[in-house]
């Protein structure tokens, strides 16, 4: 690897880069006309501006990227998180066009990103998965066999959808043969495939994922990461290790995630998410993403392997650093998602001029951010902030870094999550370990 | 006839459509009553509805679909 194009923006292009950086490759950021003056183009060796803010015409085009690292002789390229990482045409067309895709290859990408497809691939793989369909259902008659078999409420799934999207609850076999054909109409017309899945409601269970690793030879996993702290389905707030998880149970999700990124032939880092339901004490597979993750920084802070410098290395062809062995997770990590957001506003995006922006510090603590004080977060992306991640030698002492964290954290010009999420902490429910996927959404209705 | 000017509260991209291949919410010439939807404000992959405020009818749009707008840019006139 002699020159690396990043394909992203924010806080994981600036990740990126630092990681390239200590292993002395060259960078190429890539940035929109709106992030001429961002922070990861401002890190970059050099910068190709690559189309207008909108991210349809800047960071989700193909060609315009691919134009970008032509130009600019970058070798290879790190999608990051969202925006062209999971897209398996991407990944092919970067290999095609003679450079290094850093990340699994197309195929894997493909039969992950399919999610009925990821489901089958799991079950050969010996991985629990939650009672349902085997892949697509073709008509109401399977649809009212499969649920009936799973128990209702059942969730009707669309297979080309995700992240919350495409999703219909179905109750009872009358409801099932009204909905069936509008869930299929529905991800016909969303997603462009038709194919729905069946799947056995999982109630009062755990978002639990494992970090795995491979190189085409070895695969190994980093232990989990607790992430049942969403809103809107997006994670708020990530932990490992995964409190209240009994160790047995961490033991069969980990191997049965490093048996499915070896079926698989899976190179470089990929997280593999699980529902736990604590009342069956079972766990099953729900997807495996195919990417870095946003909270990766928590695995890193227990096990002290760089995970993005990791990636590098096996897609430049080396072999991983390190073997399972040599995995050896130590203390208690929390990430916070900062988000420039009101939370007394229904959480309405506050972009703006950062005028004030001074990250928490001291022993332990890390922040990860695409800006500094004085930038301005655009309106046009996401609206992460910074991360936050803490490392302590048991969960209380991490817990009670992240409160101070929060309340040194110095921002002005933008509204954000701070106080919200001290507030999260603070309840009972996460002081204790008992929340689940449905907890904080709970929580607000009734605060 | 008063002129009533409609103004975004918060940055982002408009669009004059729910979706790009549906119809514009409203057209110039139209009338409108004060809760309906104008446009669409993008921001932070978030949707914000921009309501006419007033009932009245669409004088002329300010902005078109996909341009990036300023808190307190006008929108819309409508007249009254």
């Amino acid at each position: 690897m002699k020159k690396l194009l990043i394909a992203n923006r924010g806080e994981i292009a600036v990740r990126i880069i630092r990681a390239a950086k200590e292993l002395g490759i060259p960078t190429v950021a890539v940035c929109s006309e709106a992030d001429r003056d961002s922070l990861h183009a401002r890190m970059a060796d050099e910068v190709v501006e690559i189309g207008p803010a909108s991210a349809a015409k800047s960071y989700l085009l193909v060609e315009a990227v691919l134009d970008a690292a032509r130009a600019s002789g970058a070798d290879a390229i790190h999608p990051g998180y969202g925006f062209l990482s999971e897209r398996a045409s991407f990944a092919q067309a970067v290999v095609e066009a003679g450079m290094i895709w850093v990340g699994p290859d197309a195929a894997s990408i493909s039969v992950m990103g399919d999610k009925a497809e990821a489901i089958r691939a799991a079950r050969r793989a010996g991985v629990p998965t939650i009672p349902g369909s085997d892949g697509p259902v073709v008509d109401v008659e399977e649809a009212l066999r499969v649920a009936e078999k799973a128990g209702y409420p059942v969730a009707v799934k669309a297979a080309a959808g995700g992240g919350g999207k495409g999703i219909r609850i179905v109750e009872s076999a009358d409801m099932m043969r009204e909905q069936l054909p509008i869930a299929q109409a529905e991800a016909r017309a969303a997603f462009g495939n038709g194919d729905v899945y069946i799947e056995r409601m999982v109630l009062g269970a755990k978002h639990i994922e494992v970090q795995v690793f491979g190189d085409g030879v070895n695969y190994v996993h980093l232990g989990e990461r607790e992430c049942s702290v969403q809103r809107r389905r997006q994670k708020l707030i990530e932990e490992t290790p995964a409190p209240l998880l009994p160790s047995d149970v961490r033991d069969a999700m980990c191997s049965a995630s490093v048996g499915l990124a070896e079926a698989v032939g899976y190179r470089g880092a990929g997280t593999v998410e699980f529902l736990y339901e604590p009342q069956r004490n079972e766990f099953y597979f729900i997807e495996m993403n195919t990417r870095i993750q946003v909270e990766h920084p928590i695995t890193e802070a227990v096990t002290g392997i760089d995970l993005v410098l990791e990636q590098l290395l096996v897609a430049s062809g080396e072999p991983m650093s390190f073997t399972q062995k040599d995995v050896q997770s130590r203390g208690h990590a929390i990430e916070v998602r900062l988000n420039a957001e009101n939370p007394d506003m229904q959480f309405m995006p506050s972009p703006g001029l950062l005028e004030t922006f001074t990250m928490p510090a001291g022993p332990f603590v890390r922040t990860d951010s695409g800006f500094i004080a004085g930038d301005t977060v655009p309106p046009f992306y996401d609206s992460l902030l910074a991360k936050i991640i803490v490392w302590g030698r048991n969960r209380d002492e991490a817990i009670a870094r992240m409160v101070r964290s929060l309340r040194e954290l110095e921002v002005s010009g933008v509204v954000t999550t701070a106080a919200f999420l001290e507030r999260v902490i603070n309840t009972p429910e996460f002081r204790s370990g008992e929340y689940d996927t449905v907890f904080l959404e709970t929580w607000q209705a009734t605060a | 006839m008063a002129q009533h000017e409609v103004r975004t509260p918060i940055p982002g991209v408009f669009y004059r459509r729910p979706a790009p291949d549906q119809p514009e919410y409203v057209v110039v010439g139209e009338s409108v009553t004060a809760g309906q939807t104008i446009g669409l404000v993008e921001v932070m992959k978030q949707y914000a509805e921009i309501k006419a405020g007033v009932d009245g009818t669409i004088v002329s749009f300010q902005v078109e679909g996909d341009d990036i707008i300023g808190p307190g840019d006008v929108i819309a006139i409508i007249e009254v």
